[in-house]
């Protein structure tokens, strides 16, 4: 393969300039630890230890929806008073139950401390202990740490400083040749669907990040294009760049056009012209069109309202207003990384209120005056506004879902629909 | 630290917003990090409840914490007065606000609503959710019902003459196990006993309401867990006797019927004669006999473990082989409950212990919590539900009360069904040489052919487990290495095997099991027919 290497596209020096309205008040958000719950499916070999308190413990059980009857790779060191008291024997006790944990589940390779709030505000030391502890325990097992805290993230936060945690343990890139980083948790099914769609357009070596075994990490080297799949990663992007990643700048791959977008990003980087692109991409554009087709006239035009729950918001809000024609009555964001969501501002219609940040009160008097059709929000929220005849969406099925690719843009365009049919459906 | 990997109990603010979420009027003002706001979805997903739990949280960030955190918590709680206007407020920290040591009492003190402030000091490192509960409650009674105490000395005055005695109802709380239909259940066993209800508290109630709790002659506590501390500062205070038996299974109903009658004055004779559940005949039946000595472990919190046990001996026929529980606080109540079964008590909150236990015990029915129920599923053991923690299916549309004789005919209903199977065991073992019952044979109702799909009945299990991880997100469980572990030592000669497959195929996994525990106990290599029959032999019951 010839190498055609493009400069890297920069970041947007423009970036369309947007209102956004910037709130800060109660929250109404998981914490960062609620990633482990995806990335431990994701991670085939790797254990999550959280150092926390039995609130966090209580967190991912109640996150994960006490669903999983095996033994989930997944615990908690509950801290006990004791443990507040003097930090040494925290130290002790940690290493006591690492011990513990790694005696009894020895098909552990890679294990990650996972920060709360109470480890943090403590000042437990835990890239420390993580030190300590592989010292210890290599070559058997690799032992890192990273911050779920909810004082430090929210909800999909978590997974960025899982994987910005995993970068420095990423192999060099041996050789000159460009490869593909890919970059965000996917469903394994919608990774094969790019990686044949990769293929197809002459693009690679391409690889994933998290891969599903900790013992295949992608390699990186200043060769290496990085592209997003997921918008919540600002911390792992850094990380990569400092080991001389380049990132693509690119819109999010949901829905056809996102998705288009995306893959034309990479195939801009790696040279491909675009009658190959157009031939390669065309039946799947074509095919994926179609099947939206039946959610138009369903979600055409209806209201929707967005709670600032997984980052995912932005794209969400592009694909539903230029695919579905939905109206976007507000679009709430926790956090809005301008740079890495350029491409997709530059496509939301103009005028759309933005909020980053929440104050939820003010937020839940703003949609019961809006009155939207149907509301994106986080659990908590869910029940109540239905109650008071607001359709919603739980944010939540829109992480765990595979929703994107071509493939999947009908899909998640149902995930809209649904509620609404629902709502039509039911008279009683 | 602990090693956890689920916990039956929340953290004891969860206990507080449980005692809030049920009463109307009351506004929890919680200093608490972002993330801790994930605890509203107990309410609003696993309870559906329609309303957001009355809690506001400062949700402090990281960069809050070298500014004014007690600023925040200020802010919050005159915006949270100002929108909700409630007629009292209780505050507190969840364990991370509680490292940070702003003291939201004093704070919110300061702010001189005109309404009551009640801190809840919940030490978030040493307690947990129900003792959580059981303080706010007491902490709720104590400032709200206090100033209305008699003056220390002063007798409780007569009943008037004319006037029906009544009580209150201590303990029910938000998220409760079928507390909303114990309520009904006991509020109407007490009516037609002639005795009123004066206050239902925490849940139902308001602040007014708890002020007047003084008024009624005697306490209900129907979850000791919850109750039990403010029923006994109540007696203290206002001389309010209290109930000891808590209505669980019918002759436990017949109890309380006896007891409250005591306190009220009145003749039980008339309601214990009138009053039925079906139970009794029900587990009298000729179709019952099949109930008779299954073997039962039982888990939960106390006074649903310890009231289940009673039911499970005296009322259906099974043998309880372990009693256990995760509310330390009740240990010497569990530990007296078990000598009565002559079985150890087991008195922990790991679940991993739990597990091992019933590996150990092979039941054939459990009796627990949300987790024994994941435990059962694992070791393929019957399993019912009968103590929080629960999942949203146990929070059912329909009238399903545990307390009183209604609530007893639920209970029947419930652990029966899971074994029903047991009785047609039963019928196969009898018929187990006809060809209708060969492994192969297809439903009659399926119509002809007995062409059967052995590789169907594998299948099944497994596609329930897809469509459950698809339902939920959660990707399938690795149930190869939960059976691996149970891999014997011992080999299976090929006529032994041959014997094994015809046992009808539900039962034939546990054959499997026994027979290998029982010739790798007994050192045998090679399982033969013999040895399967030797293994029969030895665990029959
Ligand atoms: S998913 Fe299935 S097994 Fe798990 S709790 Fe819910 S109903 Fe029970
Ligand atoms: S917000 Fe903090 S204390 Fe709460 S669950 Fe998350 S990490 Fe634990």
């Amino acid at each position: 393969m010839t190498v055609h290497v493009q400069p890297c596209a920069a970041p947007a020096e423009d970036p369309v300039s947007r209102a956004v309205r910037t709130e800060s008040g109660q929250r109404e958000v998981f914490c960062g630890l609620t990633g482990i719950v995806w990335l431990h499916r994701k991670i085939q070999d790797a254990f999550f230890l959280v150092v926390g308190s039995r609130t966090c413990a209580h967190l991912i059980q109640s996150a994960a929806g006490v669903m999983i009857f095996a033994e989930p790779r997944f615990g908690t060191a509950i801290m006990e008073e004791k443990d507040l008291a003097g930090l040494t024997d925290a130290n002790d006790e940690l290493d006591r139950i690492v011990t513990q944990l790694l005696t009894r589940r020895p098909d552990i390779k890679l294990l990650f401390l996972v920060g709360s709030c109470p480890s943090e505000v403590i000042k437990l030391d835990l890239s420390r202990a993580a030190l300590r502890l592989s010292q210890r325990f290599s070559p058997g097992v690799r032992i890192l740490n990273y911050s779920g805290s909810g004082i430090e993230t929210t909800f999909t936060q978590g997974e960025d400083s899982c994987l910005a945690s995993l970068v420095p343990a990423l192999p060099a890139a041996q050789d000159e040749t460009s490869s593909l980083l890919v970059i965000g948790s996917l469903a394994d099914v919608v990774e094969d669907q790019f990686m044949r769609m990769f293929d197809a357009l002459g693009i690679g070596p391409v690889q994933f990040f998290p891969p599903r075994k900790s013992t295949a990490l992608p390699s990186v080297g200043p060769n290496t294009k990085i592209l997003m799949a997921q918008p919540f990663l600002p911390d792992t992007v850094r990380a990569l760049q400092e080991r001389g990643a380049k990132r693509l700048a690119a819109p999010f791959p949901l829905g056809v056009e996102g998705t288009t977008g995306w893959l034309r990003a990479a195939a801009d980087a790696f040279g491909i012209d675009a009658a190959t692109f157009d031939r390669v991409t065309e039946p799947n554009r074509v095919r994926a069109e179609r099947a939206l087709g039946a959610y138009k006239a369903e979600l055409g035009g209806r209201r929707i309202f967005f709670f600032p729950d997984s980052q995912l918001e932005i794209p969400l809000a592009r694909f539903l207003a230029r695919e579905l024609s939905m109206q976007l009555v507000e679009v709430g964001t926790p956090y809005l990384h301008r740079e890495h969501l350029a491409e997709e501002l530059k496509l939301l219609p103009a005028g759309v209120a933005l909020t980053e940040g929440q104050d939820v009160d003010l937020q839940l008097d703003r949609c019961r005056l809006a009155r939207p059709d149907i509301a994106v929000c986080g659990l908590g929220l869910a029940n109540p506004l239905e109650a008071e005849g607001i359709t919603t969406k739980w944010s939540i099925e829109l992480v765990f879902t595979p929703i994107q690719g071509y493939e999947q843009a009908a899909d998640l365009a149902e995930l809209f629909a649904r509620p609404l049919v629902r709502r039509a459906k039911l008279v009683a | 630290m602990q090693l956890t990997v689920w916990t039956y109990e929340g953290p004891p603010h969860v206990g507080a917003m449980r005692i809030a979420t049920g009463m109307e009027g009351l506004h929890y003002v919680l200093h608490a990090p972002q993330g801790d706001t994930y605890a509203d979805l107990l309410f609003t997903m696993i309870e559906r409840r329609n309303k957001r739990p009355p809690v506001t949280y400062t949700t402090f960030a990281a960069r809050d914490l070298g500014r004014d955190t007690a600023e925040l918590f200020m802010t919050a709680a005159r915006d949270a007065y100002a929108r909700f206007q409630p007629q009292a407020m209780i505050v507190g920290a969840s364990c991370t606000g509680s490292l940070i040591q702003d003291d939201p009492g004093g704070l919110a003190k300061s702010l001189g609503f005109p309404i009551p402030v009640i801190a809840i000091d919940l030490p978030a490192y040493q307690r947990k959710e129900n003792w959580g509960a059981a303080e706010t409650f007491y902490q709720l009674v104590r400032a709200l019902a206090g100033p209305n105490a008699p003056a220390p000395g002063t007798k409780r005055p007569e009943r008037a003459a004319g006037v029906r005695p009544s009580c209150n109802l201590l303990g029910p709380t938000a998220l409760g196990f079928r507390h909303r239909d114990d309520i009904t259940e006991i509020t109407g066993l007490l009516g037609k006993l002639g005795i009123d209800v004066n206050v239902v508290a925490p849940m139902g109630s308001t602040p007014a309401d708890i002020a007047r709790l003084g008024d009624a002659d005697f306490n209900v506590v129907m979850y000791p867990e919850i109750a039990g501390q403010a029923a006994s500062w109540l007696h203290r205070i206002f001389h309010q006797p209290f109930t000891k038996t808590v209505p669980i299974g019918v002759s436990a109903t017949r109890d309380f019927i006896q007891e409250v009658t005591a306190l009220a004055g009145i003749d039980p004779a008339p309601m214990l004669q009138a009053s039925s559940s079906r139970l009794p005949w029900y587990s009298h039946s000729v179709d019952s006999t099949y109930l008779t000595n299954k073997r039962v472990f039982i888990f939960g919190d106390a006074t649903h473990a310890i009231a289940a046990a009673r039911i499970a001996s005296e009322e259906l026929g099974f043998k309880v082989v372990g009693l256990g529980s995760y509310s330390r606080e009740f240990g010497r109540e569990l530990r007296e409950a078990a000598k009565r079964y002559d079985v150890e008590p087991l008195i922990t909150d790991d679940y991993l212990e739990v597990e091992a236990k019933v590996a150990e015990l092979h039941p054939e029915l459990v009796l627990g919590t949300q987790m024994e129920r994941h435990i059962a599923k694992r070791l393929g053991v019957p399993c019912a539900v009968i103590s929080a923690p629960v999942h949203v299916q146990d929070f059912p549309a329909r009238y399903a009360p545990q307390m009183g004789f209604e609530g007893a005919n639920v209970i029947f209903d419930t652990w029966v069904h899971p074994l029903m199977m047991g009785l047609e065991e039963h019928l196969l073992t009898m018929f187990k040489d006809d060809f209708e019952f060969k492994d192969g044979a297809m439903p009659s109702h399926l119509g002809t052919g007995h062409a059967a799909p052995v590789a169907e009945a594998v299948a099944a299990p497994a596609a329930a487990v897809a469509t459950e991880s698809v339902a939920t997100g959660v990707a399938a469980p690795d149930i190869a290495s939960a059976t691996a572990v149970a891999a014997a030592a011992a080999v299976w000669a090929p006529e032994a095997e041959k014997e094994l497959q015809k046992i009808p195929f539900f039962v034939r996994g546990k054959a499997r099991r026994n027979t290998e525990r029982f010739a790798n106990e007994n050192g045998v290599a090679t399982i033969t027919v013999e040895t399967l029959y030797d293994a029969k032999a030895h665990f029959a019951r």
